[in-house]
């Protein structure tokens, strides 16, 4: 009975529902959210990779295999209890989800926040530049090793942050890749004008394996 | 006709028989006369049990004395879904004990779905001389150490492929009892495994094999190390990579890309773990020489799946995850013109909502787009009845469809009707269908369909469908080619499984849980039916505690010329004589 899907299926709906779509994505499956659609003028480019907020129910199955088929587990967010051995999957593929972690991206000065997957990124600057491909009228500057990001059109220095796991507003970059992904709860791009009270950051011990950009 | 058979000397005849192989063609032969029986027994080399309890060991070498293949099959499919309880059976133990006597000769085992222990391998690796194939499919029971016990001692393994297995994975260090003398490696499969195995001694026994085809290998092999073993064997046909992540680096790539490009043989590529889709061009190189690819474990979205697979234009068998989207399948549909066999799996089947814009289009694009396409596996979300007869049309040529709508009882989702018509366009317009797996909203309609059109259907695949008896009897009776039933969750009771008792001594196997078959009436048929065995499965306790009307949580039917078996768990009991019983030692001609 899958009646949950049943009134968003006529096609009426699918257009005049409010998704959450990227500018220039067309609808897609019901049942998605998608972003705001671009009539907002914040110069925001199209990005290749998709924004869904999923339900919460992705983050809880790796070591599920087992639990789910004895019928047992009751899973927080997916409300359905398992049937035992459905759908017919074998143990080896129940994992595939790809393991996504989704953290809000705020601009000083813009209406609205997106959402980045962290786990689709190796490296600061892989993520530095899908910002620059969010908010395009930014480019990424280094300047004296710290990781900047510009708006040409205005002038303003943003500063990259995010607030860790205690609920500290932190520098962007300090601590390596992996340990910043796992206590990264949300970004913010910081007006440098604001960000006057964070410390320099020192060099990172990685080498940046990045080319430097300039204005 | 006599005379004739007398005329020619057995050596002849056996050189004639030589050239058939097949076994369908070798029991024809075989019944032909008595001669021609005796003849063909001594030379039949390769024997395929499907049911391992079918036959007992002893009956095997007993009619076949020279044999050096055999393939065995032991679980019911659906132990792949968990299904079938742990300690079901399914043992090779006494079927290797048999062999070391009378088959010191053997070459080649292939197992699938069977407890196979370290005892057992390490039996294997000591007795048969000239080992050459172990193929362990689906398999469990063993570790790593009866694999050092195979790679230590079979001085000429060919192959060793252990394809889904369940393996206790203690350590990699099984792979270093290859000995340094030992060259004659052609297919490795570890996929499985979990461990890390020495990479030095992965180096060295891929660079000393020069047979080595086909090598696929685990997770844990990282991207890193890939280049230097392909450049070791760049003769493969079939490679399996492990994780396919590193850090972005350009001499990583660029050195992998090289390795792979030298690959000129390559067919095939699996693997994909954990893709990082900045490292897919180095495969670009290997596209268009593709037959197979396997992306079922590839987390990467269609984008990307849609710049490799544009590339591919000879692929013939592409599995993959729904990322694919229909998008993606659309983009097959135009690239892959030679396309014959596509699996589509969920990259998140418990959630609750479709988390992929892939629907039933992209079956239909697909259906449309390949000629060639004759065999479908497909995991979606929504289905309609017009879907359904589209690609019927467009597509008679499948010989197996299995369709897995995730949510069960889903109805169309265009009319809200069943997808009895849908299904039934499938049956009727693929007259060579010989697997078929059915979901969503179905009634009986659906099975009097199947019945009707469905002659060549061998397998079928059930879940979630049916008002009554009716659909059973429907299949029973209609089905003429029938060997494989498997049913779950459908409201099928006594009656049509009593009326048609005969027609399951034509089939190899009945599997039915979570159905209305009454403990009664397992208990008749088992008496009527001294051919078949008729296991109840009930982990609830034994039936008799329970009115006989109640419906038995399992049932397992099989024919067997080898009488009820003997090695059967707490759980299960066999049907049959005056009441059911569990034999003591039954002494096994």
């Amino acid at each position: 009975m899958s009646s949950e899907n049943g009134k968003l299926d006529s096609p009426e709906s699918e257009d005049t529902k409010l998704t959450l779509g990227l500018p220039g994505e067309s609808s897609k499956a019901a049942g998605t959210k998608r972003g705001f659609s671009g009539t907002i003028d914040l110069n925001l480019g199209s990005s290749r990779y998709h924004q869904e907020d999923h339900h919460g129910n992705y983050d809880d199955h790796h070591d599920d295999g087992a639990n789910i088929d004895l019928g047992m587990a009751a899973k927080p967010s997916a409300a359905k209890a398992q049937v035992v051995g459905w759908p017919p999957v074998r143990v080896s593929r129940r994992n595939t989800k790809r393991s996504c972690k989704y953290v809000k991206v705020a601009v000083d000065g813009a209406p609205y926040l997106r959402k980045v997957d962290l786990q689709m990124y190796n490296t600061y600057h892989q993520l530095l530049t899908a910002l620059e491909d969010m908010f395009s009228c930014f480019t990424i500057r280094n300047y004296l090793n710290e990781r900047k990001m510009m708006d040409p059109v205005n002038g303003m220095e943003y500063v990259p942050t995010y607030e860790d796991k205690d609920g500290d507003w932190m520098l962007v970059g300090d601590v390596p890749w992996k340990m910043f992904v796992e206590s990264c709860k949300r970004l913010r791009l910081m007006k440098s004008s604001e960000a006057i009270g964070l410390a320099p950051c020192t060099p990172p011990k990685r080498t940046s394996t990045t080319p430097k950009k300039h204005l | 006709m006599l005379r004739m058979a007398n005329s020619f000397p057995e050596e002849v005849l056996e050189h004639v028989f030589s050239f058939i192989q097949s076994d369908k063609d070798r029991n024809s032969i075989s019944m032909v006369c008595k001669s021609w029986y005796e003849i063909e027994r001594w030379c039949r080399r390769r024997i395929f049990v499907g049911n391992c309890y079918a036959v007992s060991p002893r009956m095997v070498i007993r009619r076949f004395p020279e044999v050096r293949s055999i393939e065995l099959k032991g679980k019911p499919h659906f132990a792949d879904f968990n299904l079938v309880p742990e300690g079901w059976g399914g043992y090779v133990q006494p079927w290797i004990v048999a062999m070391i006597g009378a088959y010191p000769l053997l070459e080649e085992i292939r197992l699938k779905r069977m407890v196979v222990t370290d005892d057992s391998l390490e039996l294997i690796a000591k007795s048969f001389k000239n080992f050459k194939v172990l193929v362990l499919s689906s398999c469990e029971g063993f570790s790593t150490d009866g694999l050092a016990a195979i790679a230590a001692n079979c001085r000429n393994l060919r192959e060793l492929d252990l394809r889904e297995s369940e393996v206790d994975d203690l350590s990699g260090h099984w792979l270093s009892h290859f000995p340094d003398t030992y060259t004659s490696l052609v297919s490795l499969n570890i996929a499985c495994l979990v461990s890390e195995v020495s990479f030095s001694a992965l180096e060295r026994l891929v660079g000393r094999c020069p047979n080595l085809r086909s090598l696929r290998l685990n997770r844990a092999v990282p991207l890193e190390r890939l280049a230097n073993l392909l450049r070791r064997a760049p003769q493969l046909v079939e490679l399996g990579t492990g994780a396919y992540s590193a850090e972005l680096r350009p001499d990583v790539f660029s050195n992998l890309a090289g390795a792979l490009s030298d690959c000129k043989e390559l067919k095939s590529l699996s693997g994909f773990w954990d893709v990082v889709p900045a490292y897919l061009p180095a495969v670009y190189s290997t596209c268009p020489g593709l037959t197979t690819l396997n992306l079922s474990y590839a987390t990467i979205q269609s984008p990307d799946l849609i710049k490799l697979v544009s590339q591919c234009q000879n692929l013939q068998c592409l599995w993959v995850l729904d990322y694919i989207e229909d998008v993606g399948l659309d983009a097959l549909a135009a690239s892959c013109k030679d396309l014959r066999e596509l699996r589509v799996f969920p990259s998140d089947p418990f959630g609750m909502e479709p988390n992929v814009a892939l629907t039933e289009q992209g079956l239909v694009s697909v259906s449309e787009g390949c000629p060639k396409l004759h065999s479908v596996l497909y995991f979606c979300r929504q289905m309609s009845n017009a879907a359904l007869l589209t690609i019927a049309r467009n597509q008679p040529n499948f010989t197996c469809f299995r369709l897995c709508i995730i949510e069960p009882h889903t109805p169309d989702y265009l009319t809200r009707q069943p997808l009895d018509v849908g299904f039934g366009a499938i049956v009727e317009h693929c007259k060579d269908l010989r697997r078929l797996s059915v979901s969503g909203l179905l009634t009986d309609r659906v099975f009097e369909y199947i019945g009707t059109h469905g002659k060549k259907l061998e397998m079928l695949s059930l879940a979630f469908a049916g008002d009554s008896d009716l659909g059973l009897h429907h299949v029973l009776s209609g089905c003429e080619n029938l060997r494989k039933l498997e049913i779950r969750d459908c409201p099928f009771g006594d009656k049509a499984l009593l009326a048609n008792a005969a027609k399951l001594e034509t089939m190899r196997s009945l599997w039915m849980s979570s159905c209305s078959v009454s403990y009664g009436a397992c208990k008749l048929l088992g008496q009527k039916m001294p051919r078949l065995n008729v296991e109840v499965i009930d982990e609830r306790g034994h039936p008799d505690t329970r009115p006989e009307s109640c419906p038995v949580e399992k049932l397992y039917i099989y024919r067997s010329v080898a009488g009820p078996r003997s090695d059967m768990p707490g759980f299960v009991w066999t049907m049959g004589g005056d009441s059911d019983f569990k034999p003591h030692k039954l002494n096994i001609i």
